[in-house]
């Protein structure tokens, strides 16, 4: 039973890490209908981006968390919105009219293009590299569950920037433009809503959001390498999915269903942890088999 | 001093389908303009290419004496040109309250409140349901916020695409005495319809359209009475 309720909140900490990055994918897909996929490489460069604002520190800064950490959040969400904007203006803008196809092989290429960038320009970028200790220390302890002070701060961070991103959305003027644009990208345009200010402004959103969870991660986890945005990004994507993609609150708790049944699933079926996603692609599957909008998505449907 | 809108030697094609051939007209300020003609014949394509959505083959579009059609849409309605699109399109999953301050998005000063409490006034059914999705409204309903929508930008010019569409009679005519109200507080407008007869009876000119070519024009009273307009179009509109 302990050993239950302990991966039931070590699920909710991974659910949180997933959000922040799926709701880039989601955002960016109820724009503009294109799988980003290069999204979860955005993450992997904010991680770096923040490990390179840490390394870059006088000493005596980097001895003292108050001031190291807020720098590295500072360093690696700049990076990621850096990263998305310049993808955004070259890669897929000149894309916008193309079939389908054309940018979602893009954002493939994009991905690869990141990762080989990042192997061959990072010093020692090959293997894992220790995250700095300059988070929480220590756990919150309930009965019998422990869970550190970082992932604490990284389930609040999640939620609480999750809640605001929606108020936004749904209260002010920019995000009536943005929802304007996902229902009808022509009559927004008639409405004066320049598209490419909305479309950069959702990849800007989506880069913070996965900027802050490239710190966090390093912080949970301790160390980071190339490969985590690839591997995080395939359950961020799988999490928007099945929330429904363009849902900000399915791509939330997609997330945490996701989290959830990769600690669960991984300490109690067998194979244990290397089948986490096999188990979460059958969830998906039947999800989307008796609602292939996903969740929270809306229906399907043809522009008149 | 040129009209606020001139329409020369317009061409317009999607591919390989030529939508608009050779069509010019002028819209004067204070007028009530409409560009009739039967399905097919260029009337949406000519809108749409005005408000910037489309580009145009050849030919040119002048407000004011600029040109704009090379103006991207957002840029073109701050320039004072909004259009109530055929079909409505409305934002259906937004409130109505919502859809009229995206009528409102380019404005910066502080009167859209009064002109959103404006359109409730003229239409009181939007204005007791305000916080209602536009998407369950009925046809009727619908089309008139999407000609409050279109005024909220307080536009010099206003286009309306067949805003009779699927109205009964009755909420034709008001729809019909609503785009005569705005006139007379000051909007230019240019009406696209398939109701010809209620259309010219209401335009100071009238054009007519046939496979994307201006055939005719005149004062709308006169088109009303000539022969021709009286058998293409009339015979089957009522
Ligand atoms: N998106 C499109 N792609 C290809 N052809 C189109 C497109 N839209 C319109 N057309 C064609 O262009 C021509 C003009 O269409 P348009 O919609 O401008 O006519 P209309 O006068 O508004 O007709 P209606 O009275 O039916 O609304 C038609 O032959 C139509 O089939
Ligand atoms: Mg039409």
């Amino acid at each position: 039973m302990s050993v239950l309720l302990q991966q039931l909140a070590n699920g909710v900490v991974q659910g949180a890490l997933i959000a922040l990055i799926a709701l880039g994918y989601t955002m960016v897909y109820g724009i503009i209908q294109l799988i980003n996929f290069a999204h979860g490489e955005v993450f992997m460069v904010a991680s770096y981006g923040g490990l390179a604002t840490f390394t870059l520190l006088p000493e005596d800064l980097q001895k003292s968390p108050a001031v190291a950490l807020p720098l590295m959040f500072v360093g690696g969400i700049v990076v990621a919105v850096v990263v998305a904007v310049i993808m955004e203006r070259f890669a897929y803008r000149p894309l916008r009219n193309a079939p389908r196809l054309a940018p979602l092989i893009t954002a493939l290429g994009v991905s690869v293009f990141l990762q080989e960038a990042v192997r061959v320009f990072y010093p020692n970028a090959k293997s894992n590299l220790p995250y700095p200790k300059v988070f929480p220390e220590g756990n919150l302890t309930l009965g019998p569950v422990n869970v550190s002070w970082t992932g604490v701060l990284l389930v609040g961070l999640s939620i609480g920037l999750a809640v605001i991103l929606q108020t936004y959305i749904n209260k002010s003027r920019m995000g009536r433009a943005m929802r304007a644009t996902a229902q009808d990208p022509d009559t927004a345009k008639l409405m004066g809503v320049n598209p490419n200010r909305v479309i950069v402004l959702t990849f800007v959103f989506g880069a913070v959001l996965a900027g802050v969870a490239g710190i966090m991660y390093g912080g949970y986890l301790n160390n980071i390498n190339i490969d985590m945005g690839f591997q995080t990004g395939i359950f961020a994507f799988t999490a928007a999915v099945l929330g429904g993609v363009g849902s900000i609150r399915g791509a939330v708790i997609g997330a945490f269903i996701i989290g959830l049944i990769k600690t669960v699933a991984g300490q109690y079926m067998p194979g244990g942890t290397q089948y986490d996603y096999v188990w979460i692609f059958v969830v998906l599957i039947l999800v989307l088999v008796f609602r292939p909008q996903g969740l929270f998505g809306e229906p399907e449907r043809v522009r008149a | 001093m040129s009209p606020l809108l001139e329409v020369r030697n317009l061409s317009v094609a999607y591919g390989a389908i030529e939508a608009v051939r050779d069509i010019s007209f002028t819209v004067e300020a204070g007028q009530i303009v409409s560009l009739i003609g039967s399905n097919g014949a260029g009337k949406t394509t000519t809108l749409r290419t005005i408000s910037g959505l489309l580009r145009p083959a050849a030919g040119e579009i002048l407000f004011q004496g600029k040109p704009i059609h090379n103006q991207p849409a957002h840029t073109i309605l701050g320039m004072g040109i909004s259009h109530s699109p055929e079909g409505r399109r409305l934002f259906p999953r937004m409130t109505v309250e919502e859809n009229l301050q995206l009528g409102a998005y380019v404005r910066k000063d502080d009167g859209v409140q009064a002109d959103m409490q404006r359109v409730y006034d003229l239409f009181p059914v939007l204005g007791e349901r305000r916080h209602n999705k536009a998407g369950l409204f009925s046809g009727g309903e619908q089309q008139m916020l999407a000609i409050g929508r279109a005024m909220m930008s307080k536009p010099r010019l206003l286009m309306l695409d067949e805003p009779s569409m699927g109205l009964s009679p009755i909420m034709t005519q008001r729809i019909f005495d609503t785009i005569k109200e705005l006139q007379s507080l000051g909007t230019t407008i240019l009406l696209v319809e398939q109701n010809a007869l209620a259309a010219l009876a209401l335009s100071d000119h009238g054009y007519v359209i046939d496979l994307g070519k201006t055939t005719l024009d005149g004062p709308g009273h006169s088109l009303l009475a000539d022969q021709r307009v009286r058998d293409a179009y009339l015979g089957e509109s009522h």
